[in-house]
């Protein structure tokens, strides 16, 4: 049976980690007196043929951080790549967070990735020393082997690792971490572990973990948010061939957070004869409150929210008297639907209860919420969860929310056999954690060369804080430092608003967030300022940004996300904004390429997750309003850049994600029910439809590491209808495109 | 009793004439590379070789497959690495890698029929396979580069 092999079941570390222990130092192979192999860090171990383990305690949805991180550790190590395995881990507390999202995951473990490397390179070195009777400066690490350059003596790290073993780790203080100028991995453009997989269908998804027994589960769930089970008839269920039984699994107490919705399932010997059982299934619901939801009245309901005053997070000047003796003043309003993020393998999870605890492979972009949730669906505690992490065929935030893996462990208590669950296509577009609709309004005072002299921003959506709180209404602090609060322009009044609404649906972050609604409506109304001042949108842009310099984000009533980090660490840099806007427009060419009729540039300039990102659209409208884009250009700063090569793929990806969204994508709701089912009604970006090129510029730094999974989503969309108002006139206020007529 | 070929082997069903070829791959023989993405013939993950042509494996019923010869990605280049694997390599196509098998085998049955495609046939034959990442770019240059037409 082709089953995935894992970190705690037959890897190094299944046999080197005590369950739930931080260990540091030697742990003993099951073979009693054998050479034991050697962690010294939770991310790091080396077995006596040498082999450097590397720990990848993120997941893999196809940024590349497996191989990424595991390059900064081995950097400091001074390994040779070739010898180095990268084995998945566990949900584990010990390795610090590992919930792979929000762009995180080199700023947040760079360090720690090159302490550990550091660490066990010192100690390697010391074993070295000892060995040889040799001041241990003498001795050095390079590209796994310690030597010492006097005597010519060479050892290999894995002869080393006996000694290495009993010595104690080093303190912070003890090791060094090495020169710039030796690296030896870091800022090299290196491939992905996974490449050679990926052509050979070798890679392990969730969709292709089994375990020995298991049932096929097919779930039919509350068609509603928080509709209720009335009754149901699984009689003709039962009698599909294959079918073994069917299993309710009881509906979440609100607030939902990531529990099973709740439903009837048919489990079946194939996930074929559990589709056909579900279809014979006979449900009633009563659809409760949410029931009426309705997305035409959604909108307008957001849309009128969006005229009246909002709760204040950000005050500069004063607003109204500046508009009160303005001669020149524009308006508009904008809006984006819901949201499915899609990924390709959808939810997907298997699950067994056993004993009184749980074991899951899935595909899950935060394992330890695997954990909390499960442990919280089975009355049992999180350690009892044991949680293997697949790859995962896409995430977007979508598999950061593990209600599939609850469902999965659920359903093998009741039916005492492991139950592996996969949503349909439909079972994913309809029962998703929603990307937020969200109605824009937005209003400015210019001076005579119409630069404006007041701005206030205005939004309303429902807020991901409901999958926490049901009550919630208002945008959560990390909604609104998500380029709302933070709006970097040098003009001396400015209010930022934002009003209340009650989510129907389960609403949950997707790659880019709540930048993606904010980044549209602020850079579309950028674009709307310099037409109507009739300037070239680059300088506009750069002069809008005004003096480089660091802007000081002070909202009202809560403090600036800047996603957990301090604005002494990481300030908004109006200087890194203007490099990257000056970048762009250098190489995609914009001073020679003035729009034309039907063939035009649109620029957007957004800083995300850290990172600052300006992009550059290059679309062609045909005589019948089809619109396809020949090249982006993307300039990025998100500080150093571990990889290069995955950092282009990442931006190359945004684009086309971009594209998606602006272009095509709409969840829509009738009488409570989500309307689309599949890519024909929830289309994505195709060949043709995704840009042909994108060229990536990155700009060289050694600053801070910041985001690169998602800044290069936000500014797409708004360069997208840029260059469609150069090319044909059209404003566009409303996504998707799609819907607006061009010609 | 269904007989069929599945990447040389002689293989007899007796299931469900009806279950798609799709699940008869994954859940029966442990061909784990075609991937499920729709069930409706709309993404492309799925795409295997029926008699050397690139099908839908999930809309395409076991009672279709009979007597036929199917190719999987683990069967593409199980002699010999294909020249499209070892450009999807050089390109590092992959993100996720979810959709690259279907990718792969409906790319395979291009150059079969088309061995010099221009943009416009890539276009064509590639656009029912949907990647979620974006890197159709890059595999648009694997297909140029593994077909040895200028980029």
């Amino acid at each position: 049976m082709n089953r995935i092999e894992h970190v705690s079941r037959r890897g190094f570390l299944g046999t080197a980690f005590g369950a739930g222990a931080l260990v540091l130092g030697v742990q003993m192979n099951e073979a009693e007196g054998a050479t034991p192999n050697w962690m010294p860090s939770v991310y790091l171990g080396i077995e006596p043929n040498g082999t450097a383990v590397i720990v990848a305690h993120r997941s893999e949805m196809g940024t590349g951080i497996r191989t990424v991180l595991p390059m900064v550790v081995a950097d400091e190590l001074e390994a040779d790549w070739k010898r180095v395995r990268i084995e998945q881990a566990i949900g584990d507390v010990k390795y610090g967070s590992q919930n792979t999202d929000g762009s995180c995951s080199i700023r947040d473990f760079y360090d720690a990735m090159r302490e550990a490397g550091a660490t066990a390179r010192l100690m390697l070195e010391q074993s070295a020393a000892k060995k040889w009777n040799v001041p241990v400066g003498e001795c050095k690490g390079q590209n796994h082997f310690v030597v010492h350059a006097k005597s010519g003596k060479k050892a290999g790290y894995g002869e080393l690792v006996k000694v290495a073993s009993t010595l104690p780790v080093p303190k912070k203080g003890e090791w060094k971490l090495k020169p710039e100028s030796e690296f030896r991995y870091i800022g090299k453009e290196m491939p992905t572990m996974e490449q050679a997989d990926h052509t050979r269908g070798a890679g392990k998804f969730g969709i292709d973990a089994k375990m020995p027994g298991m049932l096929y589960a097919s779930i039919e769930r509350p068609p509603v948010l928080g509709a209720k089970l009335k009754s149901f008839d699984d009689a003709a269920a039962k009698a599909v061939k294959g079918v073994v039984r069917t299993a309710t699994i009881d509906a979440f107490k609100p607030p939902h957070n990531f529990q099973a919705l709740g439903g009837v399932a048919v489990l079946a010997d194939s996930t074929w004869a559990a589709a056909q059982g579900r279809k014979k299934l006979k449900v009633e619901w009563d659809l409760g409150p949410n029931g009426s939801f309705d997305s035409a009245k959604d909108k307008a309901e957001i849309m009128a929210k969006a005229m009246q005053p909002g709760k204040v997070v950000r005050n500069i000047g004063d607003v109204d008297k500046a508009f009160a003796g303005a001669a020149k003043m524009h308006e508009a309003s904008y809006y984006v639907p819901l949201l499915s993020h899609a990924p390709m393998e959808p939810p997907a999870a298997v699950a067994e209860w056993k004993d009184g605890k749980v074991v899951t492979y899935a595909a899950t972009q935060n394992p330890q919420a695997v954990q909390e949730a499960v442990a919280g669906a089975m009355g049992i505690k999180k350690e009892d969860v044991t949680c293997h992490v697949t790859l995962l065929g896409g995430g977007f935030g979508r598999k950061s929310k593990p209600d599939y893996v609850c469902e999965a462990a659920m359903l093998s208590k009741t039916v005492g056999k492991p139950v592996k669950v996969v949503f349909s296509r439909e079972d994913d577009i309809k029962f998703d954690f929603y990307h937020a609709n969200a109605g824009m309004y937005m209003k400015a005072a210019m001076d005579e060369k119409g630069r404006p002299t007041a701005w206030l921003q205005r939004s309303v959506f429902p807020t991901i804080g409901s999958t926490f709180d049901a009550s919630a209404e208002y945008g959560q602090e990390f909604e609104m430092g998500m380029g709302w609060v933070d709006l970097p322009y040098a003009i001396a009044n400015h209010r930022a608003e934002n009003g209340p609404h009650k989510n129907h649906v389960r609403i949950g972050w997707m790659r880019a967030v709540a930048h993606i609604y904010h980044a549209f409506a602020i850079h579309s109304f950028v674009d709307e300022l310099a037409a109507a001042a009739g300037r070239d949108r680059v300088e506009y842009i750069l002069d809008l940004l005004g003096p480089d310099r660091k802007v000081p984000i002070e909202p009202v009533g809560m403090k600036y996300w800047n996603n957990q980090q301090g604005q002494d660490t990481y300030p908004v840099d109006t200087a890194r904004l203007k490099r990257v806007v000056e970048l762009v427009a250098e190489k995609s060419g914009w001073a020679n390429k003035k729009p034309q009729k039907g063939r035009a540039l649109g620029i957007a300039a957004h800083r995300s997750f850290l990172s600052y990102v300006a992009a550059v659209v290059e679309v062609v409208v045909d005589d019948r309003g089809r619109v396809t884009i020949p090249r982006v250009d993307i300039a990025i700063d998100a500080g150093r850049i571990i990889n290069p090569e995955r950092a282009r793929s990442q931006m190359e990806g945004a684009a086309v994600f971009g594209t998606s969204l602006a272009m095509m994508g709409e969840i829509t709701a009738a009488d409570g029910k989500i309307v689309q089912s599949n890519f024909n009604n929830y289309p994505v970006a195709r060949m043709p439809e995704a840009p042909l090129m994108t060229h990536v510029h990155l700009v060289p730094s050694n600053g801070l590491p910041a985001g690169i999974g998602e800044p290069g989503v936000p500014p797409i969309a708004p360069a997208i209808t840029s260059a469609i108002f150069a090319a044909t006139g059209k404003r566009i206020r409303e996504l998707p495109i799609r819907k607006t007529k061009l010609v | 009793m269904i007989q069929l070929k599945v990447n040389g082997s002689a293989r007899k069903f007796d299931g469900d004439p009806e279950m798609p070829l799709l699940w008869y791959l994954r859940d029966v023989l442990d061909y784990t590379g075609t991937k499920f993405g729709c069930g409706a013939g709309l993404c492309g993950a799925c795409t295997v070789h029926v008699n050397g042509e690139a099908i839908r494996s999930c809309v395409t019923t076991m009672k279709d497959a009979a007597g036929k010869a199917v190719t999987t990605i683990e069967g593409l280049g199980a002699k010999q690495e294909h020249p499209l694997q070892a450009a999807w390599k050089q390109c590092n196509v992959s993100q996720c890698g979810y959709c690259q098998s279907g990718q792969i085998m409906q790319a395979a049955a291009l150059l079969k029929v088309k061995p010099k495609p221009t943009d416009a046939d890539i276009d064509n034959a590639m656009q029912g396979n949907i990647c979620r990442c974006g890197t159709y770019q890059r595999i648009r240059q694997a297909i140029k580069i593994a077909a040895e037409v200028k980029a």
